[in-house]
Protein backbone atom coordinates (compact mmCIF):
# COMPACT_ATOMS: atom_id res chain seq x y z
CA UNK A 1 0.00 0.00 0.00
CA UNK A 2 2.78 2.40 0.84
CA UNK A 3 5.10 1.29 -1.90
CA UNK A 4 5.56 3.13 -5.15
CA UNK A 5 7.08 -0.02 -6.63
CA UNK A 6 3.52 -1.11 -7.41
CA UNK A 7 3.78 0.87 -10.61
CA UNK A 8 6.73 -1.12 -11.96
CA UNK A 9 4.65 -3.61 -14.01
CA UNK A 10 2.77 -0.68 -15.51
CA UNK A 11 5.99 1.12 -16.36
CA UNK A 12 7.37 -1.95 -18.08
CA UNK A 13 4.13 -2.30 -20.02
CA UNK A 14 4.14 1.32 -21.13
CA UNK A 15 7.83 1.21 -22.05
CA UNK A 16 7.14 -1.82 -24.22
CA UNK A 17 3.92 -0.74 -25.87
CA UNK A 18 4.06 3.05 -25.90
CA UNK A 19 7.63 4.32 -25.68
CA UNK A 20 9.44 1.74 -27.81
CA UNK A 21 6.80 1.85 -30.60
CA UNK A 22 7.12 5.64 -30.78
CA UNK A 23 10.91 5.33 -30.94
CA UNK A 24 10.45 2.84 -33.77
CA UNK A 25 8.32 5.40 -35.61
CA UNK A 26 11.13 7.93 -35.25
CA UNK A 27 13.65 5.32 -36.41
CA UNK A 28 11.68 4.44 -39.53
CA UNK A 29 11.05 8.09 -40.32
CA UNK A 30 14.76 8.89 -40.39
CA UNK A 31 16.01 5.83 -42.25
CA UNK A 32 15.82 4.65 -45.82
CA UNK A 33 16.23 1.03 -46.73
CA UNK A 34 17.74 0.20 -50.09
CA UNK A 35 19.02 -3.17 -51.34
CA UNK A 36 22.46 -2.08 -50.12
CA UNK A 37 21.27 -1.63 -46.56
CA UNK A 38 19.66 0.85 -44.19
CA UNK A 39 20.97 4.40 -43.91
CA UNK A 40 20.01 7.49 -41.96
CA UNK A 41 18.32 10.02 -44.16
CA UNK A 42 15.92 12.96 -44.31
CA UNK A 43 14.53 11.69 -47.58
CA UNK A 44 11.17 10.71 -46.11
CA UNK A 45 10.65 14.24 -44.87
CA UNK A 46 11.82 16.02 -48.01
CA UNK A 47 9.47 13.81 -49.98
CA UNK A 48 6.56 15.05 -47.89
CA UNK A 49 7.22 18.58 -49.13
CA UNK A 50 6.44 17.64 -52.72
CA UNK A 51 3.40 19.52 -54.09
CA UNK A 52 1.01 16.52 -54.13
CA UNK A 53 1.57 15.82 -50.46
CA UNK A 54 1.57 19.48 -49.46
CA UNK A 55 -1.83 19.73 -51.11
CA UNK A 56 -3.07 16.88 -48.92
CA UNK A 57 -1.67 18.60 -45.84
CA UNK A 58 -3.27 21.88 -46.86
CA UNK A 59 -6.63 20.23 -47.50
CA UNK A 60 -6.53 18.45 -44.13
CA UNK A 61 -5.70 21.67 -42.30
CA UNK A 62 -8.38 23.61 -44.16
CA UNK A 63 -11.13 21.04 -43.55
CA UNK A 64 -10.17 20.67 -39.88
CA UNK A 65 -10.15 24.45 -39.39
CA UNK A 66 -13.50 24.95 -41.13
CA UNK A 67 -15.11 22.18 -39.08
CA UNK A 68 -13.66 23.61 -35.88
CA UNK A 69 -15.02 27.04 -36.74
CA UNK A 70 -18.50 25.67 -37.53
CA UNK A 71 -18.45 23.69 -34.28
CA UNK A 72 -17.57 26.85 -32.38
CA UNK A 73 -20.30 28.91 -34.05
CA UNK A 74 -22.93 26.21 -33.55
CA UNK A 75 -21.72 25.05 -30.16
CA UNK A 76 -21.08 28.26 -28.25
CA UNK A 77 -24.76 29.31 -28.24
CA UNK A 78 -25.75 25.79 -27.17
CA UNK A 79 -23.32 25.92 -24.25
CA UNK A 80 -24.57 29.38 -23.28
CA UNK A 81 -28.22 28.40 -23.42
CA UNK A 82 -27.56 25.29 -21.36
CA UNK A 83 -25.61 27.27 -18.78
CA UNK A 84 -28.48 29.79 -18.62
CA UNK A 85 -31.93 29.18 -17.24
CA UNK A 86 -33.86 28.13 -20.35
CA UNK A 87 -34.10 24.56 -19.11
CA UNK A 88 -35.19 23.44 -15.69
CA UNK A 89 -33.77 19.91 -15.92
CA UNK A 90 -30.22 20.62 -17.01
CA UNK A 91 -28.91 17.15 -16.16
CA UNK A 92 -31.33 15.50 -18.56
CA UNK A 93 -30.47 17.97 -21.32
CA UNK A 94 -26.74 17.40 -20.86
CA UNK A 95 -27.28 13.65 -20.84
CA UNK A 96 -29.25 13.90 -24.09
CA UNK A 97 -26.31 15.75 -25.52
CA UNK A 98 -23.81 13.09 -24.56
CA UNK A 99 -25.79 9.98 -25.56
CA UNK A 100 -25.11 10.15 -29.33
CA UNK A 101 -21.39 10.30 -28.56
CA UNK A 102 -21.64 6.86 -27.06
CA UNK A 103 -22.78 5.36 -30.29
CA UNK A 104 -19.96 3.71 -32.17
CA UNK A 105 -18.02 6.41 -34.03
CA UNK A 106 -17.96 4.38 -37.20
CA UNK A 107 -21.68 3.71 -37.20
CA UNK A 108 -22.40 7.38 -36.50
CA UNK A 109 -20.45 8.30 -39.62
CA UNK A 110 -22.06 5.49 -41.58
CA UNK A 111 -25.48 6.87 -40.64
CA UNK A 112 -24.80 9.96 -42.73
CA UNK A 113 -24.19 7.71 -45.70
CA UNK A 114 -27.79 6.56 -45.42
CA UNK A 115 -28.99 10.15 -45.26
CA UNK A 116 -26.85 11.75 -47.95
CA UNK A 117 -26.74 9.12 -50.67
CA UNK A 118 -28.53 9.56 -53.97
CA UNK A 119 -31.72 7.82 -52.87
CA UNK A 120 -31.15 8.53 -49.21
CA UNK A 121 -33.34 10.07 -46.58
CA UNK A 122 -32.45 13.67 -47.42
CA UNK A 123 -33.27 13.37 -51.11
CA UNK A 124 -36.51 11.50 -50.43
CA UNK A 125 -37.45 14.27 -48.03
CA UNK A 126 -36.48 16.99 -50.49
CA UNK A 127 -38.35 15.49 -53.42
CA UNK A 128 -41.44 14.87 -51.32
CA UNK A 129 -41.39 18.60 -50.62
CA UNK A 130 -40.83 19.02 -54.39
CA UNK A 131 -37.48 20.69 -53.77
CA UNK A 132 -34.41 20.08 -55.95
CA UNK A 133 -32.26 17.07 -54.98
CA UNK A 134 -28.94 17.55 -53.27
CA UNK A 135 -25.93 15.39 -54.03
CA UNK A 136 -23.29 16.32 -51.52
CA UNK A 137 -22.05 12.82 -50.70
CA UNK A 138 -18.39 12.34 -51.65
CA UNK A 139 -17.62 16.07 -51.54
CA UNK A 140 -15.85 18.42 -49.12
CA UNK A 141 -19.21 19.40 -47.70
CA UNK A 142 -20.01 15.84 -46.67
CA UNK A 143 -16.64 15.44 -44.96
CA UNK A 144 -17.10 18.69 -43.04
CA UNK A 145 -20.63 17.67 -42.09
CA UNK A 146 -19.31 14.36 -40.78
CA UNK A 147 -16.64 16.11 -38.73
CA UNK A 148 -19.05 18.65 -37.26
CA UNK A 149 -21.52 15.92 -36.42
CA UNK A 150 -18.95 13.73 -34.70
CA UNK A 151 -17.06 16.41 -32.83
CA UNK A 152 -19.67 19.05 -31.93
CA UNK A 153 -20.14 17.73 -28.37
CA UNK A 154 -16.41 18.14 -27.73
CA UNK A 155 -16.83 21.85 -28.35
CA UNK A 156 -20.01 22.29 -26.32
CA UNK A 157 -19.05 20.40 -23.17
CA UNK A 158 -15.86 22.27 -22.15
CA UNK A 159 -17.43 25.64 -22.93
CA UNK A 160 -20.52 24.69 -20.96
CA UNK A 161 -18.47 23.59 -17.98
CA UNK A 162 -16.61 26.92 -17.87
CA UNK A 163 -19.72 29.02 -18.48
CA UNK A 164 -21.70 27.31 -15.75
CA UNK A 165 -18.98 28.18 -13.24
CA UNK A 166 -19.01 31.92 -13.99
CA UNK A 167 -20.11 33.90 -10.94
CA UNK A 168 -23.58 35.30 -11.69
CA UNK A 169 -22.65 38.32 -9.55
CA UNK A 170 -20.01 39.39 -12.07
CA UNK A 171 -22.56 39.41 -14.86
CA UNK A 172 -25.07 41.31 -12.75
CA UNK A 173 -22.42 43.80 -11.68
CA UNK A 174 -21.58 44.52 -15.30
CA UNK A 175 -25.26 45.19 -15.96
CA UNK A 176 -25.55 47.43 -12.87
CA UNK A 177 -22.56 49.40 -14.05
CA UNK A 178 -24.40 50.21 -17.25
CA UNK A 179 -23.22 47.63 -19.77
CA UNK A 180 -25.86 46.54 -22.25
CA UNK A 181 -26.25 42.83 -22.98
CA UNK A 182 -23.92 42.94 -26.00
CA UNK A 183 -21.21 44.55 -23.89
CA UNK A 184 -21.76 42.14 -21.04
CA UNK A 185 -21.15 39.34 -23.50
CA UNK A 186 -18.13 40.75 -25.32
CA UNK A 187 -16.40 42.23 -22.28
CA UNK A 188 -17.35 39.83 -19.49
CA UNK A 189 -18.84 36.48 -20.46
CA UNK A 190 -16.79 35.68 -23.55
CA UNK A 191 -13.38 36.57 -22.03
CA UNK A 192 -14.21 34.49 -18.97
CA UNK A 193 -15.21 31.52 -21.12
CA UNK A 194 -11.98 31.55 -23.14
CA UNK A 195 -10.38 28.57 -21.37
CA UNK A 196 -13.39 26.46 -22.36
CA UNK A 197 -13.26 27.77 -25.92
CA UNK A 198 -9.56 26.95 -26.12
CA UNK A 199 -9.96 23.36 -24.96
CA UNK A 200 -13.03 22.97 -27.17
CA UNK A 201 -11.07 24.11 -30.21
CA UNK A 202 -8.20 21.75 -29.39
CA UNK A 203 -10.55 18.84 -28.86
CA UNK A 204 -12.30 19.33 -32.19
CA UNK A 205 -9.28 20.30 -34.24
CA UNK A 206 -7.09 17.35 -33.24
CA UNK A 207 -9.39 14.48 -34.20
CA UNK A 208 -10.59 16.39 -37.26
CA UNK A 209 -7.03 16.75 -38.49
CA UNK A 210 -6.13 13.10 -37.98
CA UNK A 211 -9.29 11.29 -39.06
CA UNK A 212 -9.23 8.92 -41.98
CA UNK A 213 -12.57 7.20 -41.47
CA UNK A 214 -14.80 10.19 -42.11
CA UNK A 215 -12.98 11.16 -45.28
CA UNK A 216 -12.97 7.57 -46.50
CA UNK A 217 -16.66 6.90 -45.92
CA UNK A 218 -18.16 10.30 -46.72
CA UNK A 219 -15.48 11.64 -49.04
CA UNK A 220 -15.28 8.51 -51.12
CA UNK A 221 -12.13 6.68 -52.15
CA UNK A 222 -10.52 9.44 -54.17
CA UNK A 223 -10.59 11.84 -51.26
CA UNK A 224 -7.28 11.90 -49.43
CA UNK A 225 -6.55 13.56 -46.11
CA UNK A 226 -3.36 13.27 -44.11
CA UNK A 227 -4.87 10.38 -42.12
CA UNK A 228 -5.70 8.50 -45.33
CA UNK A 229 -2.17 9.09 -46.55
CA UNK A 230 -0.74 7.46 -43.43
CA UNK A 231 -3.19 4.57 -43.69
CA UNK A 232 -2.21 4.00 -47.34
CA UNK A 233 1.51 4.02 -46.58
CA UNK A 234 1.12 1.36 -43.93
CA UNK A 235 -1.61 -0.86 -45.31
CA UNK A 236 -1.42 -0.48 -49.09
CA UNK A 237 1.97 0.84 -50.20
CA UNK A 238 3.98 -0.65 -47.35
CA UNK A 239 6.33 2.34 -47.16
CA UNK A 240 6.80 2.53 -43.40
CA UNK A 241 9.50 5.18 -43.59
CA UNK A 242 7.30 7.66 -45.41
CA UNK A 243 4.27 6.76 -43.28
CA UNK A 244 6.29 7.31 -40.10
CA UNK A 245 7.57 10.64 -41.39
CA UNK A 246 4.01 11.82 -42.10
CA UNK A 247 2.95 10.66 -38.62
CA UNK A 248 5.78 12.69 -37.12
CA UNK A 249 4.77 15.76 -39.09
CA UNK A 250 1.24 15.28 -37.79
CA UNK A 251 2.40 14.97 -34.18
CA UNK A 252 4.46 18.14 -34.59
CA UNK A 253 1.44 19.94 -36.02
CA UNK A 254 -0.65 18.87 -33.07
CA UNK A 255 1.99 19.86 -30.54
CA UNK A 256 2.27 23.22 -32.30
CA UNK A 257 -1.46 23.84 -32.21
CA UNK A 258 -1.56 22.84 -28.54
CA UNK A 259 1.29 25.22 -27.78
CA UNK A 260 -0.53 28.03 -29.59
CA UNK A 261 -3.73 27.26 -27.71
CA UNK A 262 -2.03 27.16 -24.31
CA UNK A 263 -0.38 30.47 -25.16
CA UNK A 264 -3.83 31.99 -25.61
CA UNK A 265 -4.96 30.45 -22.40
CA UNK A 266 -2.05 31.90 -20.43
CA UNK A 267 -2.72 35.30 -21.93
CA UNK A 268 -6.21 35.06 -20.64
CA UNK A 269 -5.12 34.05 -17.17
CA UNK A 270 -2.84 37.05 -17.01
CA UNK A 271 -5.58 39.31 -18.21
CA UNK A 272 -7.92 38.21 -15.46
CA UNK A 273 -5.27 38.49 -12.79
CA UNK A 274 -5.51 42.24 -12.29
CA UNK B 1 -39.90 34.65 -25.78
CA UNK B 2 -36.12 34.61 -25.61
CA UNK B 3 -36.31 31.41 -23.61
CA UNK B 4 -38.58 29.91 -26.25
CA UNK B 5 -36.11 30.74 -29.03
CA UNK B 6 -33.26 29.38 -26.96
CA UNK B 7 -35.08 26.12 -26.42
CA UNK B 8 -35.91 25.87 -30.11
CA UNK B 9 -32.23 26.29 -30.98
CA UNK B 10 -31.16 23.53 -28.61
CA UNK B 11 -33.95 21.26 -29.90
CA UNK B 12 -32.76 21.89 -33.46
CA UNK B 13 -29.25 20.81 -32.46
CA UNK B 14 -30.77 17.70 -30.90
CA UNK B 15 -32.55 16.95 -34.16
CA UNK B 16 -29.19 17.25 -35.92
CA UNK B 17 -27.57 14.90 -33.39
CA UNK B 18 -30.31 12.29 -33.28
CA UNK B 19 -31.65 12.30 -36.83
CA UNK B 20 -28.97 10.02 -38.30
CA UNK B 21 -29.41 7.49 -35.52
CA UNK B 22 -33.18 7.65 -35.82
CA UNK B 23 -33.01 7.22 -39.61
CA UNK B 24 -30.81 4.12 -39.20
CA UNK B 25 -33.20 2.68 -36.64
CA UNK B 26 -36.24 3.22 -38.84
CA UNK B 27 -34.47 1.79 -41.90
CA UNK B 28 -33.48 -1.28 -39.92
CA UNK B 29 -37.18 -2.22 -39.81
CA UNK B 30 -37.80 -1.30 -43.44
CA UNK B 31 -38.85 -4.16 -45.68
CA UNK B 32 -37.47 -2.60 -48.85
CA UNK B 33 -34.05 -2.81 -50.41
CA UNK B 34 -34.22 0.69 -51.81
CA UNK B 35 -33.75 2.80 -48.72
CA UNK B 36 -35.78 5.75 -49.85
CA UNK B 37 -39.15 4.08 -49.78
CA UNK B 38 -40.95 2.47 -46.88
CA UNK B 39 -41.85 -1.09 -47.75
CA UNK B 40 -43.51 -2.06 -44.50
CA UNK B 41 -42.31 -3.26 -41.13
CA UNK B 42 -40.00 -6.25 -40.99
CA UNK B 43 -37.54 -7.99 -38.70
CA UNK B 44 -35.88 -9.63 -41.70
CA UNK B 45 -32.60 -7.70 -41.32
CA UNK B 46 -32.32 -8.72 -37.70
CA UNK B 47 -32.79 -12.36 -38.63
CA UNK B 48 -30.21 -12.06 -41.41
CA UNK B 49 -27.88 -10.25 -39.03
CA UNK B 50 -27.91 -13.13 -36.59
CA UNK B 51 -27.44 -15.64 -39.40
CA UNK B 52 -24.44 -13.78 -40.79
CA UNK B 53 -21.42 -15.82 -39.79
CA UNK B 54 -18.91 -12.96 -40.30
CA UNK B 55 -20.86 -10.53 -38.14
CA UNK B 56 -21.44 -13.08 -35.39
CA UNK B 57 -17.73 -13.98 -35.29
CA UNK B 58 -16.81 -10.31 -35.03
CA UNK B 59 -19.38 -9.86 -32.27
CA UNK B 60 -17.73 -12.73 -30.42
CA UNK B 61 -14.27 -11.18 -30.82
CA UNK B 62 -15.53 -7.72 -29.88
CA UNK B 63 -16.99 -8.96 -26.62
CA UNK B 64 -14.06 -11.26 -25.86
CA UNK B 65 -11.52 -8.49 -26.46
CA UNK B 66 -13.69 -5.94 -24.63
CA UNK B 67 -14.10 -8.08 -21.52
CA UNK B 68 -10.55 -9.40 -21.30
CA UNK B 69 -8.85 -6.12 -22.21
CA UNK B 70 -10.90 -4.15 -19.69
CA UNK B 71 -10.33 -6.73 -16.94
CA UNK B 72 -6.56 -6.90 -17.46
CA UNK B 73 -6.31 -3.13 -17.89
CA UNK B 74 -8.28 -2.65 -14.67
CA UNK B 75 -5.91 -4.87 -12.69
CA UNK B 76 -2.71 -3.32 -14.08
CA UNK B 77 -4.19 0.17 -13.92
CA UNK B 78 -5.43 -0.09 -10.33
CA UNK B 79 -2.09 -1.44 -9.10
CA UNK B 80 -0.31 1.29 -11.05
CA UNK B 81 -2.59 3.95 -9.58
CA UNK B 82 -1.74 2.76 -6.06
CA UNK B 83 1.95 3.04 -6.93
CA UNK B 84 1.57 6.45 -8.54
CA UNK B 85 -0.39 7.71 -5.56
CA UNK B 86 2.45 6.73 -3.25
CA UNK B 87 5.26 8.10 -5.40
CA UNK B 88 6.60 11.63 -5.29
CA UNK B 89 8.63 14.11 -7.29
CA UNK B 90 10.11 13.46 -10.71
CA UNK B 91 9.11 9.81 -10.69
CA UNK B 92 5.44 10.69 -10.38
CA UNK B 93 5.75 13.37 -13.06
CA UNK B 94 7.45 10.94 -15.43
CA UNK B 95 4.80 8.27 -14.97
CA UNK B 96 1.93 10.73 -15.38
CA UNK B 97 3.49 12.05 -18.56
CA UNK B 98 3.82 8.54 -19.96
CA UNK B 99 0.20 7.92 -18.95
CA UNK B 100 -0.93 10.91 -20.98
CA UNK B 101 0.89 9.86 -24.17
CA UNK B 102 -1.80 7.45 -25.44
CA UNK B 103 -4.52 9.82 -24.24
CA UNK B 104 -3.12 12.73 -26.22
CA UNK B 105 -1.68 10.90 -29.21
CA UNK B 106 -3.97 10.69 -32.23
CA UNK B 107 -5.47 7.20 -32.52
CA UNK B 108 -3.79 6.62 -35.83
CA UNK B 109 -0.32 7.26 -34.39
CA UNK B 110 -0.91 4.86 -31.50
CA UNK B 111 -2.20 2.39 -34.05
CA UNK B 112 0.68 2.52 -36.52
CA UNK B 113 3.33 2.58 -33.79
CA UNK B 114 1.89 -0.60 -32.27
CA UNK B 115 1.64 -2.19 -35.69
CA UNK B 116 5.31 -1.39 -36.34
CA UNK B 117 6.24 -2.89 -32.97
CA UNK B 118 4.36 -6.12 -33.58
CA UNK B 119 5.68 -6.60 -37.08
CA UNK B 120 9.18 -5.59 -35.98
CA UNK B 121 9.08 -8.14 -33.13
CA UNK B 122 7.68 -10.73 -35.54
CA UNK B 123 4.50 -11.27 -33.58
CA UNK B 124 1.82 -12.50 -35.95
CA UNK B 125 -0.97 -9.93 -36.18
CA UNK B 126 -4.18 -11.39 -34.81
CA UNK B 127 -6.02 -11.94 -31.58
CA UNK B 128 -2.99 -11.52 -29.29
CA UNK B 129 -1.82 -8.26 -30.84
CA UNK B 130 -5.36 -6.92 -30.81
CA UNK B 131 -5.69 -7.74 -27.12
CA UNK B 132 -2.31 -6.19 -26.24
CA UNK B 133 -3.19 -3.02 -28.15
CA UNK B 134 -6.56 -2.69 -26.42
CA UNK B 135 -5.05 -3.21 -22.98
CA UNK B 136 -2.46 -0.55 -23.79
CA UNK B 137 -4.89 2.20 -24.68
CA UNK B 138 -7.26 1.21 -21.84
CA UNK B 139 -4.85 1.33 -18.90
CA UNK B 140 -4.45 5.13 -18.76
CA UNK B 141 -8.20 5.59 -18.47
CA UNK B 142 -8.39 3.16 -15.57
CA UNK B 143 -5.56 5.03 -13.83
CA UNK B 144 -7.24 8.38 -14.41
CA UNK B 145 -10.45 6.96 -12.92
CA UNK B 146 -8.85 5.42 -9.83
CA UNK B 147 -6.42 8.23 -8.92
CA UNK B 148 -9.06 10.79 -7.91
CA UNK B 149 -10.62 8.20 -5.58
CA UNK B 150 -7.25 7.59 -3.95
CA UNK B 151 -6.81 11.31 -3.48
CA UNK B 152 -10.15 11.56 -1.72
CA UNK B 153 -9.19 8.70 0.55
CA UNK B 154 -8.63 9.58 4.20
CA UNK B 155 -4.92 9.06 4.81
CA UNK B 156 -5.45 7.75 8.31
CA UNK B 157 -7.98 5.11 7.32
CA UNK B 158 -5.28 2.54 6.61
CA UNK B 159 -3.46 3.26 9.87
CA UNK B 160 -6.72 3.12 11.80
CA UNK B 161 -7.37 -0.34 10.35
CA UNK B 162 -3.89 -1.46 11.43
CA UNK B 163 -4.40 0.00 14.92
CA UNK B 164 -7.64 -1.93 15.20
CA UNK B 165 -5.73 -5.15 14.62
CA UNK B 166 -6.01 -5.72 10.89
CA UNK B 167 -3.04 -7.19 9.08
CA UNK B 168 -1.69 -5.02 6.23
CA UNK B 169 -3.34 -7.41 3.80
CA UNK B 170 -6.70 -7.18 5.52
CA UNK B 171 -6.44 -3.40 5.78
CA UNK B 172 -5.78 -3.23 2.07
CA UNK B 173 -8.48 -5.64 0.90
CA UNK B 174 -11.18 -4.73 3.44
CA UNK B 175 -10.63 -0.99 3.77
CA UNK B 176 -8.72 0.54 0.88
CA UNK B 177 -10.18 -1.48 -1.99
CA UNK B 178 -13.84 -0.98 -0.98
CA UNK B 179 -13.16 2.75 -0.61
CA UNK B 180 -11.78 3.11 -4.14
CA UNK B 181 -14.15 0.55 -5.67
CA UNK B 182 -16.38 3.13 -7.42
CA UNK B 183 -13.33 4.45 -9.27
CA UNK B 184 -12.25 0.95 -10.24
CA UNK B 185 -15.69 0.02 -11.57
CA UNK B 186 -16.05 3.27 -13.49
CA UNK B 187 -12.60 2.74 -14.97
CA UNK B 188 -13.49 -0.77 -16.04
CA UNK B 189 -16.78 0.29 -17.64
CA UNK B 190 -14.97 3.11 -19.40
CA UNK B 191 -12.29 0.71 -20.64
CA UNK B 192 -14.93 -1.74 -21.86
CA UNK B 193 -16.80 0.96 -23.77
CA UNK B 194 -13.62 2.34 -25.31
CA UNK B 195 -12.65 -1.13 -26.36
CA UNK B 196 -15.99 -1.80 -28.03
CA UNK B 197 -16.00 1.62 -29.65
CA UNK B 198 -12.48 1.45 -31.00
CA UNK B 199 -11.94 1.18 -34.69
CA UNK B 200 -8.64 2.78 -35.67
CA UNK B 201 -6.29 0.90 -33.34
CA UNK B 202 -8.03 -2.43 -34.02
CA UNK B 203 -7.92 -1.84 -37.75
CA UNK B 204 -4.13 -1.60 -37.76
CA UNK B 205 -3.27 -4.21 -35.15
CA UNK B 206 -5.44 -7.12 -36.20
CA UNK B 207 -4.61 -9.81 -38.70
CA UNK B 208 -6.59 -11.93 -41.10
CA UNK B 209 -9.40 -13.93 -39.60
CA UNK B 210 -9.80 -11.80 -36.47
CA UNK B 211 -12.17 -8.90 -36.87
CA UNK B 212 -14.18 -6.74 -34.50
CA UNK B 213 -17.65 -5.36 -35.18
CA UNK B 214 -16.20 -1.93 -36.03
CA UNK B 215 -13.87 -3.43 -38.61
CA UNK B 216 -16.62 -5.56 -40.14
CA UNK B 217 -18.97 -2.58 -40.26
CA UNK B 218 -16.24 -0.52 -41.93
CA UNK B 219 -15.59 -3.02 -44.66
CA UNK B 220 -19.33 -3.42 -45.28
CA UNK B 221 -19.93 0.33 -45.23
CA UNK B 222 -17.23 0.88 -47.83
CA UNK B 223 -19.34 -1.16 -50.20
CA UNK B 224 -22.34 1.09 -49.50
CA UNK B 225 -25.45 0.90 -47.38
CA UNK B 226 -26.35 -2.46 -45.94
CA UNK B 227 -29.59 -3.01 -44.02
CA UNK B 228 -27.81 -5.49 -41.75
CA UNK B 229 -25.53 -2.72 -40.51
CA UNK B 230 -28.62 -0.66 -39.74
CA UNK B 231 -29.93 -3.47 -37.57
CA UNK B 232 -26.52 -3.86 -35.97
CA UNK B 233 -26.35 -0.11 -35.23
CA UNK B 234 -29.76 -0.19 -33.61
CA UNK B 235 -28.78 -3.05 -31.33
CA UNK B 236 -25.47 -1.44 -30.42
CA UNK B 237 -27.07 1.91 -29.71
CA UNK B 238 -29.65 0.36 -27.41
CA UNK B 239 -26.93 -1.66 -25.69
CA UNK B 240 -24.72 1.39 -25.09
CA UNK B 241 -27.74 3.35 -23.92
CA UNK B 242 -28.47 0.73 -21.28
CA UNK B 243 -24.81 0.74 -20.21
CA UNK B 244 -24.86 4.52 -19.98
CA UNK B 245 -28.00 4.52 -17.86
CA UNK B 246 -26.36 2.06 -15.46
CA UNK B 247 -23.23 4.23 -15.19
CA UNK B 248 -25.37 7.27 -14.54
CA UNK B 249 -27.47 5.62 -11.88
CA UNK B 250 -24.23 4.63 -10.19
CA UNK B 251 -23.07 8.22 -10.29
CA UNK B 252 -26.34 9.54 -8.96
CA UNK B 253 -25.93 7.23 -5.99
CA UNK B 254 -22.33 8.35 -5.59
CA UNK B 255 -23.45 11.92 -5.76
CA UNK B 256 -25.98 11.39 -3.01
CA UNK B 257 -23.33 9.77 -0.85
CA UNK B 258 -21.12 12.82 -1.16
CA UNK B 259 -18.98 14.32 -3.83
CA UNK B 260 -19.82 12.81 -7.20
CA UNK B 261 -17.43 10.40 -8.76
CA UNK B 262 -16.30 10.53 -12.26
CA UNK B 263 -18.24 10.31 -15.36
CA UNK B 264 -17.66 7.88 -18.08
CA UNK B 265 -16.66 10.14 -20.86
CA UNK B 266 -15.34 9.06 -24.16
CA UNK B 267 -11.81 8.59 -25.18
CA UNK B 268 -11.87 11.59 -27.40
CA UNK B 269 -12.09 13.92 -24.40
CA UNK B 270 -8.32 13.69 -24.29
CA UNK B 271 -7.48 17.35 -24.85
CA UNK B 272 -9.96 18.47 -22.29
CA UNK B 273 -9.01 16.09 -19.54
CA UNK B 274 -5.34 16.81 -19.92
CA UNK B 275 -5.82 20.52 -19.74
CA UNK B 276 -7.83 20.35 -16.60
CA UNK B 277 -5.65 17.82 -14.83
CA UNK B 278 -6.49 14.27 -14.05
CA UNK B 279 -8.30 15.14 -10.84
CA UNK B 280 -11.11 16.65 -12.85
CA UNK B 281 -10.92 14.11 -15.61
CA UNK B 282 -14.30 14.35 -17.20
CA UNK B 283 -15.91 15.40 -13.96
CA UNK B 284 -17.95 18.08 -15.65
CA UNK B 285 -19.41 15.69 -18.16
CA UNK B 286 -23.01 14.57 -18.27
Amino acid sequence: MRKSSAMVPYLIWMALFIVIPLLLVVYYAFTVTTPEGTTWSFENFTRFFEPIYLRVLWRSLALALISTLICLLLGYPVAMIMAGNAFSRKNVIMLLFVVPMWMNFLLRTYAWLAILERNGFLNVLLSSLSLPRLNILYTNAAVILGMVYNFLPFMVLPIYSVLSKIDKGVVEAAGDLGANSVKVFTRVIFPLSLPGVVSGITMVFMPALTTFVISRLLGGGQFTLIGNLIEQQFLVVGDWGFGSAISMVMIILILLSMAIMSFFEDEDKEATLW
Amino acid sequence: MVKFLQRCYVYLIFVFLYMPIAVLMVYSFNDSRSRGTWGGFTLRWYVELFQDRTIMTSLYYTLLIGVSASLIATIIGTVAALGIHNSRGWKKKLVMNVTYIPVLNPDIVTAISLMILFVFARVRLGFVTLLLAHITFNIPYVILSVLPKLRQLNKHLYEAALDLGATPGQAFWKVIIPEIMPGIVTGMLLAFTLSIDDFVVSFFTTGSGVSTLSITAYSMARRGINPKINALSTIMFVFVLVLLVIVNIRQEREHKKGRGGKNGSKRQDRGYSSEFGDSQFGSEWV
